[in-house]
């Protein structure tokens, strides 16, 4: 089996080469894991916090079955819930391109995830941190803000850095709804040219390319912001 | 409701669709968990042998395909699967095959945490008793080794459970796409798609609470 690298120079029929296609649907890949990474950040750290705040019992529930619900369904699942369902139940949602229902689909499906890690990390914290903010007359949104997160974010950035390649990872989820980025790619082009092992190779490399960035960008965040003297324990990854 | 209608469904319409798509689903879940942990605890040994030839290979196996997504790597072996094997085979036996060298990856890695979370003492213990490394291995520490994964081994399933319907990229028949046949049949396929996420969430959920406790008790006994 010999290996034939010009199907990336051809013409795939729309005055493109397929190599320049690839390059597309890797931005279309980064874009739709980038833009998801935004909206499972913010909401998986706001509902992992609420989680922890020990006098609203009601917002706890609310953020624990958040988790159940977006935890508990696959995401090809949701990615057809959100791409089908939503915008037939939800009139306003039809107007809304389907690259964002995936973004919704995606960060929230991830954002479940995130929130577990934020809990566990601010439960990670020894307690008398939450008395020492009190004792000081802190309001709860004052130890949050300056005593108990930025502790807790430094210890959530291991698993949060899995989180994230698993995010990008699991992007190609998004073939399922014609969004064309990598692995649409890959099916596509792969029958048209019959070059499905040159395709797959060079799609394989780019996803692993953009999963090392990743994990160099949160090692490089890591090490700006450690704070020294603080060893940082049970740093496991999530899967 | 919303404009949704749920009438199309009866029990007929599930066992015509749906039951044969779970059963899939069951069985894959099944198969690659019992694989995964085979193959994953051998990685695992070969990892923590402490001899280059085992340990770079193992390493080069288990981080490739942890970097790799789901999707690609069952688009891999159905295309690869027909070179090796000399003829076409079913999208199921593909999954099936997948499964099993992709989980087997990720069991590695909680194997390799299970068995450093055992003492070196009971390695040692074992060794002064006259065990061989094969004995030493299969008596004292797997066992423990497993017992304490045990919760972790049953989330990742769990997770597992839910990555089988990727097996849509393929065309496997599954639990989703029995829904999906039935919904597109009967024209009702928004209904469809919610009932296979109450479907799934059930289950998943269900298992959950399980291995939830099962954490408890164990944590009581240690």
């Amino acid at each position: 089996m010999t290996l034939d690298w010009q199907v990336f120079m051809t013409d795939d029929g729309s005055g493109r080469t397929y190599g320049e296609w690839m390059l597309e649907a890797w931005r279309w890949t980064l874009a739709v894991a980038g833009t998801s990474w935004v909206v499972a950040m913010v909401l998986g750290a706001v509902i992992g916090t609420l989680r922890t705040l020990q006098s609203s019992p009601w917002l706890v529930r609310l953020g624990d079955a958040w988790v159940e619900l977006f935890r508990n369904i696959p995401l090809l699942v949701q990615i057809f819930l959100w791409y089908f369902v939503v915008p037939k139940i939800i009139p306003a949602f039809q107007q809304v391109p389907g690259f964002t229902l995936v973004v919704f689909g995606l960060g929230f499906f991830t954002s479940a995830r995130i929130a577990e890690q934020f809990k566990a990390g601010i439960q990670a914290l020894p307690r008398g941190q939450r008395y020492a903010a009190m004792a000081m007359g802190f309001t709860t949104w004052q130890s949050y803000r300056y005593v108990l997160l930025p502790m807790a974010f430094r210890i959530v950035l291991p698993p949060l850095t899995s989180e994230s390649m698993n995010l990008l990872k699991n992007s190609s989820v998004a073939f399922a709804v014609s969004i064309s980025e990598l692995t649409m790619f890959a099916m596509q082009a792969q029958e048209e040219t019959s070059r499905g092992i040159e395709i797959y190779l060079a799609v394989t490399a780019l996803y692993v390319v953009s999963a090392v960035v990743v994990n160099r960008i949160f090692a490089l965040i890591e090490r700006k912001l450690r704070v020294p003297g603080l060893i940082v324990a049970g740093a496991t990854g999530g899967h | 409701m919303l404009g949704l209608d749920f009438s199309f469904i009866s029990l007929d319409v599930l066992q015509k669709f749906v039951w044969g798509g779970l059963v899939f689903s069951v069985q894959l879940t099944i198969v690659a968990t019992l694989g995964g942990i085979f193959f994953g605890t051998l990685l695992a040994l070969m990892r923590l042998s402490g001899k280059p030839v085992l340990m770079g290979p193992a390493s080069f196996y288990v981080n490739g395909m942890r970097s790799i997504p789901l999707v690609m790597v069952i688009l891999w072996f159905y295309l690869l699967m027909p070179f090796v094997i000399g003829r076409p085979i079913g999208a199921e036996l593909s999954a099936i095959i997948t499964f099993v060298a992709f989980e087997a990856a990720y069991f590695s890695e909680i194997m390799r945490a299970g068995i450093q979370s055992i003492p070196r003492g009971q390695v040692f213990a074992g060794q002064a008793l006259g065990m061989t490394y094969a004995q030493n291995m299969r008596l004292v520490v797997l066992p423990q080794a497993f017992r304490n994964m045990l919760p972790v081994l049953l989330t990742q399933t769990i997770i597992l459970f839910q990555d089988t319907s990727l097996v849509y990229a393929i065309g496997a028949y599954d639990l989703l796409k029995g829904f999906t046949n039935a919904g597109k049949i009967y024209g009702r396929t928004e209904e469809a798609y919610l009932l296979a996420a109450v479907v799934y969430f059930v289950i998943c959920f269900a298992l959950s609470w399980g291995v939830k406790r099962l954490q408890a008790k164990i944590s009581i006994v240690r």
